[in-house]
């Protein structure tokens, strides 16, 4: 079916502008209204947002909080990648390494935030590891599921043609996992975000995560809380959006559709 | 009965492949399954040989042994008087679903087995094999972008550029609809004529068998075994309607046990 492309795209931008404008005017009347102490209106945190711009400090969380999320992501994919393709290869060592993985998956990172301190102390390592871990494992099971979808029809025809086991993984079973390995990366940056905000209100004073504890603690500035959780929304967004992308390269899309 | 045999058939072929005394079993479940029972067959060089029977009854499975991708549980295949022992790029397999991959171009698949020639040596044989299976114009698409015969011919072209000596066919035209089914079928006979490999061909479509192979083996339900083999001494390109064409078929129809009517 072809699309009236002109009116569509037109409503993709109008329909998500209404829904925000409402929101914020169901948030504004209900602040006015309930006559709130506490729970800033959008104005208040829009106040906020400047605040932070002229302190100078909004700019330099973010940077921060994405330095450690950008380490700790890549650290889990460079390691994570490797060690998934191997288990999709060798499914006797997944056998014995599944189980122990399968353990420490559904640990929350945070959980970890006690020995990640006694480990690395107070500061950016723990943080980053916190990161690590959230998507380190995500990363891995997509690599060894998407190595063990791959099929069998590929894997011969690439035998057919004479491919030793090593040009067999580089050029049959790698670019044809990729496209599940990219979904798990995904959902990894998703996780690696979620975690950064949780590891810097304990482990780190700077970030977008300290921002929100830091604006509650000193002189409980509500305002801040918001503005620094509107922007710990925003930043995801872009994020997904910005991997989402990855997912249009035309050697990856085909995984993407129903059909091949 | 006297007709014309067609040249090849006259002169003396060598043999390219033979298979003794081929048995296979499937055993999972507890139990064992006769797939194939003592088949034995020779073909010869540059024949296109089809293999016919009903769905399901091991007529693939001989096919994957052949090529070297199953060992069967008896008997033993050699081709050109050597012993199959694995795949070989000498001889290549056009699968059944689609197998050409999807995460490369019109050109990279029909490179793909090309790794050890020279990059000059690699260009001249994709533009070639591009031009032969007609995909002018789709050097850069990749296979989502084609249809399913664009795709089946792809597949043809990728096998064909490593310049095999045999090609094994497992039902490559069961996904395409009956149109194009049929220029696939002129197709492949225009690409065998000109590059004449020894085709094994695995179908369960009897006028597909008749309008292609230069023999037919007819192979019963499971367990398989070769019920007869047809020689079809008709030239090409073949007049669907002859005579002689429609007596080959009912021979056929009759010999699996179907009635010619619907």
């Amino acid at each position: 079916m072809t699309q009236r492309t002109p009116p569509g795209r037109f409503e993709k931008f109008l329909w998500p502008i209404v829904a925000f404008a409402v929101m914020g005017c169901v948030w504004f009347f209900l602040v006015k209204w309930t006559a709130s102490k506490i729970f800033p209106s959008p104005l208040d945190v829009e106040q906020g947002f400047a605040e932070l711009v002229r302190r100078g400090v909004l700019w330099g969380y973010i940077g921060d909080s994405l330095r450690r999320v950008a380490i700790g992501f890549f650290g889990a994919t460079v390691l994570g990648v490797p060690v998934g393709l191997t288990l999709g290869w060798y499914p006797a060592a997944a056998q014995v390494v599944n189980p122990v993985i399968q353990i420490l998956r559904p640990i929350s990172p945070i959980a970890w935030i006690p020995i990640a301190i006694v480990l690395f102390g107070v500061g950016d390592a723990a943080a980053v590891y916190l990161i690590f871990l959230g998507a380190f494992f995500p990363i891995v099971v997509a690599s060894m599921n998407g190595v063990r979808n791959v099929p069998s029809m590929f894997r011969r025809a690439g035998r057919n043609f004479g491919l030793n086991p090593a040009e067999l993984l580089a050029r049959v079973v790698l670019p044809a996992s990729l496209p599940q390995i990219v979904i798990g990366l995904r959902i990894a940056l998703g996780i690696a975000w979620l975690v950064v905000v949780a590891a810097e209100m304990i482990a780190v004073d700077s970030g977008l995560g300290y921002l929100v504890i830091d604006a509650r603690n000193s002189g409980k500035r509500y305002d801040l809380v918001v503005a620094a959780m509107l922007m710990i929304g925003l930043i995801g967004l872009a994020l997904d959006f910005g991997f989402r992308q990855l997912e249009t390269v035309k050697a990856v899309r085909w995984g993407f559709r129903g059909e091949s | 009965m006297t007709q014309l045999l067609p040249a090849f058939a006259s002169q003396a072929v060598k043999t390219k492949l033979r298979a003794e005394g081929i048995n296979m079993v499937f055993r999972g479940d507890g139990k064992s399954t006769n797939v194939l029972e003592n088949i034995d067959l020779e073909v010869g060089e540059g024949e296109f040989l089809c293999l016919l029977g009903p769905s399901g009854c091991g007529k693939s499975t001989l096919l994957n042994i052949v090529a070297g991708f199953l060992d069967p549980a008896g008997g033993t295949v050699t081709i050109d008087g050597e012993p199959v022992e694995g795949p070989d790029p000498r001889r290549i397999f056009v699968f059944q679903e689609r197998g050409v991959f999807p995460w490369l171009t019109v050109e990279g698949n029909i490179g793909f087995g090309l790794f050890k020639l020279s990059r000059a040596e690699r260009d001249r044989r994709i533009a070639y094999y591009v031009k032969l299976v007609g995909l002018q114009g789709f050097e850069k698409s990749y296979p989502q972008e084609l249809s399913g015969g664009m795709k089946q011919r792809l597949e043809v072209a990728r096998a064909l550029a490593v310049n095999p000596d045999m090609l094994f066919l497992d039902e490559p035209f069961g996904a395409l609809d009956s149109i194009t089914r049929l220029i696939m079928r002129k197709e492949l006979l225009r690409i065998w004529e000109a590059e004449r490999k020894t085709i094994i061909f695995v179908t369960h479509d009897i006028e597909e068998a008749v309008q292609l192979a230069d023999r037919v083996v007819v192979m019963s339900a499971r367990p398989a075994r070769i019920q007869r083999i047809v020689d079809i001494d008709i030239q090409h390109p073949r007049d669907i309607s002859a005579k002689r064409y429609l007596e080959l078929r009912d021979n056929i129809f009759e010999e699996i046990g179907l009635a010619h009517q619907v």
